[in-house]
């Protein structure tokens, strides 16, 4: 398995739409026009799209959806839904498809109005039956119980987990699509309205709209299009619970796991990575995933993370975006991962490059702390 | 030859809590208890799963205070949310009362009771 699929293809579009605020569009005109904006980006056109990986917050039947909706009739199609990381799935799912000649040109794509339908965080998650009775606040919950957990086994502090946003929101500032920019300190966030403890406003992820989509070829094809390819390396996914309850330790997730294997399958090693993209749905969430892919020990991400060092100029580029804190956060948030991934791998990101920019590892998780899947990115030095 | 129907573990074990009883699945050959309650041992298997009485026991796991606006004559209302794991090994989601909820700490020892929650029965805890 190791370099199975290392350099077979790659990204070679990608595109966004509503990031933040979009009123008067359903979930499905944000994705289509997302989906139409990365294959502008390839200068491929939809009809040659025959590999469809998609899932949302509102369709039951995903890959029909959004198949009727751009008339696509795909040769393969995959709507794999595991929250916030599905389209790190449906990363490694193409990857498998298009070097299999199952299909030649991927789409995976996302989008949700859910700020502008609502304000509220959407998902058709069901309830779980040995939780529900005690009115957890799903995900939030979760993630403040991981957090109380790993402040009491590795003493670390609401100063460590403010830091995570100060430097999401330092990032943010150099990035003009991100939705929450401004000053932000860490007094800010220690200040800010408690809403599940020890987790403060701040500490939690935005509630914006938004659609990304990138578009995926065999790298014989990728070479010929219109920019920079950006090679898949590898992926890994794993996954141990569902419930926060049934999580065996809330410090360790199965991105202990998936990291591991998908740096083998890509044959790269973790000092080799240039910028990190992990899920922050919450500033718990940047310090588990540093922890669990091998980025520093195991309990000692808060203080990793201290003094500036994810923030610009600091030791490790991390959500260089701005991240689901300060960027972009429409429910389901892993297709952002690969966008900015993806970004800096070509040199676009201007003022928030990361240089050298040659390997990414893009890390999704979904539900909570659930579903922890892997990829790595690289440019054309890597292979 | 036709079966008589009978309900499945989750229906079991929430007949006995009714009952005022909170009962956990145990593997008769590994001693392993489960919960929640399942049809075989999670991962190995094992289908040898019979009842017994929990000792109600258990240490805090993790906790959180869910923040809420007050209620309408001011005072406060917020509850707790905790993760409990039982002596016999196995953890659940459940609430600490009889104390503020944000004096729930973990390692704290407490005991379950049974309670009614919109009119069912389920388990919360107290210090023990």
């Amino acid at each position: 398995m190791a370099r199975a699929l290392r350099g077979k293809v790659a990204v070679v579009g990608i595109g966004t739409a509503g990031t933040g605020e979009a009123p008067g569009r359903s979930a499905i005109e944000l994705l289509a026009e997302a989906a139409l904006a990365a294959l502008d980006d390839a200068g491929l056109s939809l009809a040659e799209v025959d590999g469809l990986f998609t899932a949302t917050s509102v369709h039951a039947f995903p890959t029909l959806s959004v198949g009727e909706y751009l008339g696509i009739r795909p040769r393969f199609f995959d709507g794999t839904n595991v929250g916030g990381a599905s389209f790190e799935a449906h990363l490694l799912h193409a990857a498998i498809a298009l070097e299999a000649g199952f299909c030649d040109v991927a789409l995976i794509a996302y989008g949700s109005n859910q700020r502008t339908a609502g304000g509220k965080f959407v998902s058709f998650s069901e309830p779980h039956p040995w939780e529900a009775p005690y009115k957890p606040r799903v995900p939030l919950t979760a993630y403040a119980l991981a957090a109380s957990r790993h402040m009491h086994v590795y003493g670390t502090t609401r100063e460590m987990l403010a830091e995570v946003a100060v430097a999401a929101r330092a990032w943010a500032n150099l990035n003009p699509q991100a939705f929450a920019r401004g000053p932000l300190t860490i007094e800010d966030v220690l200040a800010s309205r408690m809403v599940s403890d020890p987790l403060t406003v701040l500490d939690c992820c935005l509630v914006t709209d938004g659609a990304a989509a990138c578009v995926l070829t065999r790298a014989d094809r990728a070479r010929d299009l219109r920019k920079p390819p950006v090679y898949f390396l590898g992926a890994a996914g794993a996954q141990w619970h569902r419930a926060i309850s049934a999580m065996p330790d809330l410090t360790i997730t199965a991105a202990a796991e998936s990291g591991p294997r998908a740096l083998a399958h890509a044959g790269v090693s973790i000092s080799e990575v240039n910028l990190a993209m992990l899920y922050d749905a919450f500033t718990i969430t940047t310090i588990l995933f540093l922890e669990d892919l091998g980025f520093c020990p195991k309990g000692e991400g808060g203080r990793f993370v201290q003094g500036g060092a994810i923030a610009p100029g600091g030791k490790l580029a991390v959500n260089t975006n701005g991240g689901g804190l300060s960027c972009v956060h429409p429910g389901m948030y892993g297709m952002f991962l690969i966008v900015e991934a993806v970004t800096q791998l070509r040199g676009e990101a201007g003022e928030r490059q990361v240089r050298p920019c040659d390997v990414a590892l893009v890390h999704g998780n979904g539900g909570t702390l659930s579903s922890q899947v892997t990829a790595i990115l690289g440019s054309a030095r890597t292979l | 030859m036709t079966t008589e129907p009978s309900p499945g573990p989750e229906a079991q074990f929430r007949a006995f809590l009714a009952e005022g009883r909170l009962m956990l699945q145990r593997s008769r050959t590994t001693g392993r208890y489960v919960f929640f309650p399942r049809l075989a041992v999670p991962g190995s298997g094992e289908r040898d799963l019979e009842w017994v009485e929990a000792s109600g026991f258990g240490t805090v796991y993790a906790t959180t205070v869910t923040r809420q606006r007050p209620n309408p004559d001011g005072s406060s209302a917020d509850y707790n949310i905790a993760l409990i794991d039982l002596d016999e090994g196995v953890r659940m989601m459940s609430r600490v009362e009889g104390l503020p909820p944000s004096e729930v700490r973990i390692g704290m020892r407490v005991k379950a009771r049974i309670a009614t929650i919109d009119g069912a029965a389920q388990v919360v805890f107290d210090p023990a």
